[in-house]
């Protein structure tokens, strides 16, 4: 009775086999819905846009590509915009580093898990409320403008130009970067940390030769996820006001009220492919770091 | 490993500040929604008189926003996790690419998005005065993240062998997938769940550009309230959409913490 099964079992796992296989190959049209979603909506609009961005405005004589490159009123905007998320990127960075290191070194404290769940809730705030808070804060009526005049009598206004902007990036990038550091620090080997204290290295000197190197990809990741989110944030900068020149309001203004298609197709091409570009690489960079290069 | 002493209070301190500086101005917007008269202050009594008036201005706005949520969780659900558990058995270069090309909406700004919707499938009349068109453009952004969730789920497990023995068994595919595949996978799925319906209620960027007067989604209605209302309304209206973000967070995070892989929330809702 027990040897049954035994002789048995060879051929089921055979003919299961075979039967997986096909199985398997079969599992293949499962993913079609959602590839044909991608294509019918994203990938086949993205091409038609692109095509768009090659023809010639009215009243011009080149390509809106051209235009887009040659302009000063556009590439000034995309330069402006490429500075902004560049000096927002950084500062977040800066920023986030030693809020990371201090809750990834300090697991055990009371109130922890209430001021993760305080820095993380920002999270799923969209750039227009992320707008708003910035101008409760910062705008005419706000905190930092009442304490201005009531301590040395001249008005602070910032919400409504790039300063606010910038305010407003570094919050919602906090929140992105923190977590994500956060895991890295984690991840460091602490047996690297305590042999360099065990030989004397000071603080300073283990944070420079040990920590940064190890957190490198981790820093280039969440940079370029910084950055590109910089780059593409419209939310933020339309609450604080449609004046402030950078890129996602210029195509947004040439869409809606100049009506030049061309012009707000290339300018989002470009924005597209930078952003997609920046993310590819430092994830490029990140995955070969991770696989031990 | 002591740590030095520096090091600690500088952490702690700018841990405070980075909180201060992202909590502050939530609990200014939610105290400027209950005021009676913000430009007074509180003494001018607390009321819910602006609330009330949110929801007497906007209350479609909040339902149309739960209605796309979950019609749009409801299609990244039934194309998402059956695509994540065709990435997880073709781990192959072909899945790879897929994965990278799903993702590309979520990576790619959505102001392009949406443009390129509008010039491809804009001039199809129904399709662009419904709602139908903000639920394309929030599958598309908020897919990846079901996928992702899903198939972190799915790695978990040793759904292969699993799938395997039950085809030997004599299972069918059906079978297999709602039997093992999903139960095994489910507490990904519950995150991208949350994920997925966080996103589209937040969602702006795309829904800005694909909306109509009579598609209105709450972020929607938020902006238009941020540029007409009086200070008191939008805070209400904020305050609002904040309750109806509280207990998805509060889900995210209960789940984030029983997963242990997974060290912080794969979130980011558009800016």
């Amino acid at each position: 009775m027990t040897a049954a099964p035994h002789r048995a079992a060879p051929l089921a796992t055979r003919g299961g086999r075979r039967a997986t296989l096909v199985g398997r190959h079969a599992w293949l049209p499962i993913a079609l819905p959602a590839t044909t979603l991608f294509i019918a909506f994203w990938l086949l609009p993205m091409a038609k846009l692109a095509g768009l961005g090659a023809a010639t405005p009215q009243g011009m004589e080149s390509s809106a590509y051209w235009l887009v490159v040659t302009q000063p009123r556009y590439w000034q905007s995309l330069a402006n915009t490429v500075v902004l998320s560049l000096g927002a990127t950084l500062a977040t960075l800066a920023i986030a580093l030693p809020v990371s290191r201090f809750l990834a070194r300090h697991p055990h404290f009371p109130g922890r898990r209430a001021l993760m769940a305080l820095l993380l809730f920002p999270l799923a705030f969209p750039g227009v409320v992320v707008g708003f808070l910035v101008i409760l804060t910062t705008g005419r009526q706000g905190v930092l403008n009442t304490l201005s005049r009531a301590l040395t009598g001249e008005p602070t206004v910032l919400a409504y130009g790039m300063a606010g902007l910038f305010i407003g990036y570094l919050y919602f990038l906090l929140p992105r970067t923190i977590g994500v550091l956060m895991a890295a620090v984690e991840g460091i080997d602490k047996q690297w940390l305590e042999a360099a204290q065990t030989l004397g290295a000071r603080p300073w000197r283990r944070f420079v030769d040990i920590e940064l190197p190890a957190l490198a990809s981790a820093l280039t990741a969440a940079g370029a996820m910084c950055f590109a989110t910089a780059m593409g944030a419209f939310g933020t900068v339309f609450t604080l006001g449609t004046r402030i020149d950078v890129l996602p309001i210029t195509i947004y203004d040439e869409f809606t009220n100049y009506a030049n298609i061309p012009v707000a197709a290339a300018l989002s091409v470009v924005l597209g492919l930078a952003t997609w570009a920046v993310l590819y690489a430092a994830n490029a960079v990140a995955g070969r770091a991770a696989r031990g290069g | 490993m002591r740590h030095s002493r520096f090091d600690t209070r500088l952490g702690l301190a700018v841990t405070l500040a980075v909180t201060a500086f992202l909590i502050g101005p939530v609990l200014l917007s939610v105290s400027a929604g209950l005021t009676r008269n913000y430009f007074v202050g509180l003494d001018s009594g607390l009321t819910l008189k602006w609330v009330a008036q949110v929801w007497d201005l906007y209350a479609d706005t909040i339902w149309r926003s739960y209605a796309v949520a979950l019609i749009t969780l409801g299609v990244t659900l039934a194309l998402g996790v059956p695509a994540a558990w065709v990435l997880t058995l073709y781990p192959g270069r072909l899945a790879r690419l897929l994965e990278e090309l799903l993702t590309l909406p979520v990576a790619v700004p959505g102001l392009a998005t949406a443009l390129a919707l509008i010039v491809s499938w804009g001039s199809v009349g129904w399709l662009r005065s419904s709602v139908a068109f903000i639920v394309i453009g929030h599958v598309l952004f908020t897919l990846p993240f079901m996928v992702r969730a899903a198939r972190a789920g799915m790695q978990g497990a040793d759904l292969r062998t699993l799938d395997e023995a039950a085809a030997t068994l004599g299972a069918s595919r059906r079978q297999r997938f709602f039997d093992i595949v999903v139960p095994a996978a489910r507490s990904g799925i519950v995150t991208g769940a949350l994920t997925v319906v966080t996103l589209s209620i937040g969602e702006f960027n795309l829904t800005w550009l694909l909306h109509t007067p009579l598609t209105k989604t709450l972020p929607v209605g938020l902006a238009d309230s941020y540029a007409s209302m009086r200070l008191e309304v939008a805070s209400a209206y904020t305050l609002v959409f904040l309750l109806m973000l509280l207990p998805l967070m509060i889900g995210l995070q209960w789940f984030a913490a029983r997963s242990t892989r997974s060290g912080g929330l794969a979130l980011g809702a558009s800016t």
